[in-house]
């Protein structure tokens, strides 16, 4: 028997294969690589920056804009799942994803998230704008330069810089729309700036054996749970005035300062239980609850903001 | 060629194989790999076309011949 046709019947299904080899990869393989969760979450900001900006944008060329956007998105998911490869596998929450698992091979990972990463800019700037193409180049060349080769594995800071890269969507989504950047576009890039260290670090509090066994410096594996409690409250005190502040301003309505007031006092309440409770299975609960009421906080935010956007001229309001 | 040389569900048989032979199974994934991006690629072109439509408008189709 030949020595391909060896490989090719005593291989089993997930073991690393020669770049000669056949794909395994299915095309659930390629849709788990864009990181569809994540995806959803820049899908929904930038559809806020896009209805939240001045001026009219015509629903075709603001339908293209969110498809870059998140095709962008999802090409840096890719390029993360490529680079990160060895992390994934020896984390509880990641070794299943496309690579890690067999399925699929780096250099395919890379040439997929390259593809789309370049197709996602060159359409947004030839079909949308120059700005907003730019603006998503840099939001991808951050997400994966900075953040993952860089940052992730050399500071416990490495969230805390990196959220930049999940807070540009609305900003991209704005430029896209209006063709600028408005002041605005930088609160809703800030809310999600000071939102993502409470959100990651509560996950961090009770996944920190999974970042200390892959070498990764999250904050609670280097400078301890107290400090990691610590500087979830601090960053939520920033936050909670922070995403107020578009009411303040009086560029969102009384719906939008109800609706982040009373959320904002229960973020709050929830990193002080986070920062109170430190031992046992209560400290666990309470960095689950945090972790899981952060995403509910911003998704309530963002909502309220796109409904006070759309209300007006859909509702006659 | 003994019958262990034989590839198994290879069409021909007692034949030796030329390059890489696909299972059934790579060749179903494969098979809906390309009906993926056959999709992709016609949605990219309704994309294209509306968006000439909407940025040129119905002008488009006058122009001299």
């Amino acid at each position: 028997m030949s020595d391909v046709a060896s490989r090719e019947y005593d291989s089993p299904p997930n073991a690393p294969r020669a770049l000669d080899m056949p794909s395994h990869a299915s095309v659930a393989d390629y849709v788990a690589l864009l990181k569809p969760r994540v995806m959803s979450l820049v899908i929904f900001t930038a559809l806020v920056g896009i209805v939240r900006a001045p001026g009219e944008v015509h629903p075709v060329i603001a339908f293209t804009a969110l498809l870059c956007i998140a095709i962008g998105a999802g090409a840096s998911g890719a390029l993360n799942m490529w680079w990160d490869a060895d992390i994934d596998a020896v984390m509880t929450r990641t070794r299943r994803r496309p690579i890690p698992a067999g399925n699929v091979t780096p250099g395919e990972a890379l040439a997929f998230g390259m593809t789309l990463a370049v197709g996602s800019v060159l359409v947004l700037g030839l079909l949308v704008n120059a700005l907003s193409a730019a603006l998503l180049a840099f939001t991808i060349f951050f997400y994966i330069v900075i953040y993952t080769m860089w940052l992730k594995r050399w500071t416990p800071q490495n969230i805390v810089i990196g959220g930049a890269a999940g807070a540009f969507p609305p900003m991209v989504g704005w430029a896209a729309a209006s063709g600028g950047l408005g002041l605005e576009s930088l609160l809703l890039f800030l809310i999600i700036f000071f939102w993502t260290p409470p959100h990651f670090w509560a996950l961090a509090l009770y996944k920190s054996g999974d970042y200390a066994r892959a070498g990764v410096p999250m904050l609670p594996v280097v400078s301890g749970t107290a400090e990691t409690r610590r500087q979830i409250l601090i960053y939520t005190l920033l936050l909670v005035p922070l995403a107020m502040s578009p009411f303040f301003l009086g560029m969102a309505g009384l719906a939008y300062g109800t609706v982040s007031g009373v959320s904002g006092a229960l973020m709050l309440l929830l990193a002080v239980q986070v920062y109170r409770r430190r031992e046992g299975a209560a400290a666990e609960i309470a960095a689950r609850r945090l972790f899981g009421f952060s995403i509910l906080y911003l998704f309530l935010l963002f909502a309220v903001l796109l409904v006070e956007a759309v209300a007006p001229a859909w509702f006659g309001l | 060629m003994s019958d262990d040389d034989k590839m198994p569900g290879h069409p021909s048989g007692g034949q030796e194989p030329e390059g890489v032979v696909l299972t059934e199974e790579q060749k179903r994934r494969r098979r809906a790999r390309s009906i993926a991006i056959a999709l992709v690629l016609a949605a990219l072109c309704l994309l294209f076309y509306a968006v000439t439509i909407v940025k040129l408008g119905p002008a488009v189709l006058i122009r001299p011949l």
